[in-house]
């Protein structure tokens, strides 16, 4: 398609670290996408699993690390999210 | 000595343009992106870049995938990609750490799947994901003014009568996200072509901002986009204790797989 596929709007933000939630990012990386078998196999069994462990390593991080999320969403390059 | 390994972050059809989008764009690892082309499949290419495989395969990927730091940059390489392409074309973006042994075998696959690839990103030409959350502020509990001793209740009816007055204000809250989820489907029903449900996030950074009701993602055509944004940002509008983020637009990550679990309530014209 020529014509491209994004919201003006957002488009004329300078784009380059418009810095998206990693666990939203995650949600989508992890449950989403198409999956295809590759070279390499991780089963969808195994990733689920990963997800889950993963859930608890954020919540240790954010434990000993409280609250980065006072903070507003501009700022890039601090912390996971936002 | 080792090899290198394929990753693999997206599926597109190039309409000539996509050599000048991934120039100059790193992957995973820092490792510049380059296009595997399958000839044979109306013009189908992959995004792709060089992985070490001792890094990538299957045991130390069980290990680097529980260590957050190596997750979050690795899926903020795969998504800077997906995105760099999004921007110019329709893209399937593939899930995290798709890898082949070699540009070969990433071809084969294009080829393979040609007919179900191509067919899935006609359907969503022109289509943003975007990605509703509603959540329950817990500050709206505590937010209950605390009982004034000089009301003339005895600390027991007090406590008992402020503990009341928390409760009712969560009842309203959960009334009140139930309401903005009324909003968000109608604003659906008026835009949107397709709805994902995703697992409420728990945990950890969401918990921190109120308990997560919802979580979901909403396929919306282009030309409806910014319809669509606008109208779920207001459907928490004068109803306290309630908030809605919408994150996006996204690439169709939640649309890529065709098998769509449940249509949105009613995506009528």
């Amino acid at each position: 398609m020529t014509p491209p596929d994004r919201a003006p709007s957002v488009a004329e933000e300078p784009l380059p670290e418009r810095q998206v939630a990693l666990i939203d990012l995650l949600d989508r990386l992890l449950s989403g996408g198409v999956v295809l078998t590759g070279d390499i196999v991780l089963s969808i069994a195994d990733v689920d699993l990963v997800r889950i462990s993963l859930r608890a390593l954020i919540v240790s991080i954010s434990e000993r690390n409280p609250s980065p999320w006072q903070a507003p969403p501009a700022s890039v390059g601090d912390g996971h999210d936002r | 000595m080792t090899g290198s390994l394929t990753y693999a972050y997206a599926v597109a059809r190039d309409d000539g343009s996509l050599r000048e989008v991934v120039s100059g764009l790193v992957g995973v690892v820092g490792a510049p992106v380059g296009l595997v082309r399958a000839e044979a499949c109306e013009g189908l290419v992959a995004a792709v870049s060089q992985v070490p495989e001792q890094d990538f395969d299957e045991a130390a990927l069980r290990v680097r995938l529980e260590d957050l730091d190596w997750l979050e940059a690795t899926a903020r390489a795969h998504h800077r990609v997906v995105d760099a392409l999004a921007a110019r074309t329709t893209v399937l973006p593939l899930r995290l750490v798709t890898m082949y042994r070699d540009e070969e075998r990433v071809r084969a696959m294009l080829v393979t799947r040609c007919g179900a690839f191509v067919s899935r990103l006609e359907d969503l030409a022109a289509q943003v994901e975007w990605g509703v959350k509603i959540y329950v502020e817990e500050p709206a509990a505590e937010a209950t003014p605390a009982p004034d001793p000089g009301a003339g209740l005895s600390p027991g009816r007090a406590y008992l009568s402020h503990r009341r007055a928390q409760r009712h204000a969560r009842e309203a809250s959960y009334r009140h996200a139930d309401e903005a989820a009324g909003r968000v489907e109608s604003a659906a029903s008026a835009y949107a072509v397709d709805r994902v449900r995703h697992r409420a996030q728990q945990g950890g950074p969401a918990s921190e901002r109120g308990e997560n009701l919802v979580n979901d993602a909403y396929l919306v055509p282009l030309r409806h986009a910014e319809d669509f944004r606008a109208d779920v940002a207001r459907s928490a509008n004068g109803l306290p204790g309630v908030r809605v983020e919408v994150t996006g637009p996204w690439a169709p990550y939640s649309f890529a797989a065709p098998a769509a679990p449940e249509p949105p309530g009613r995506s009528g014209p």
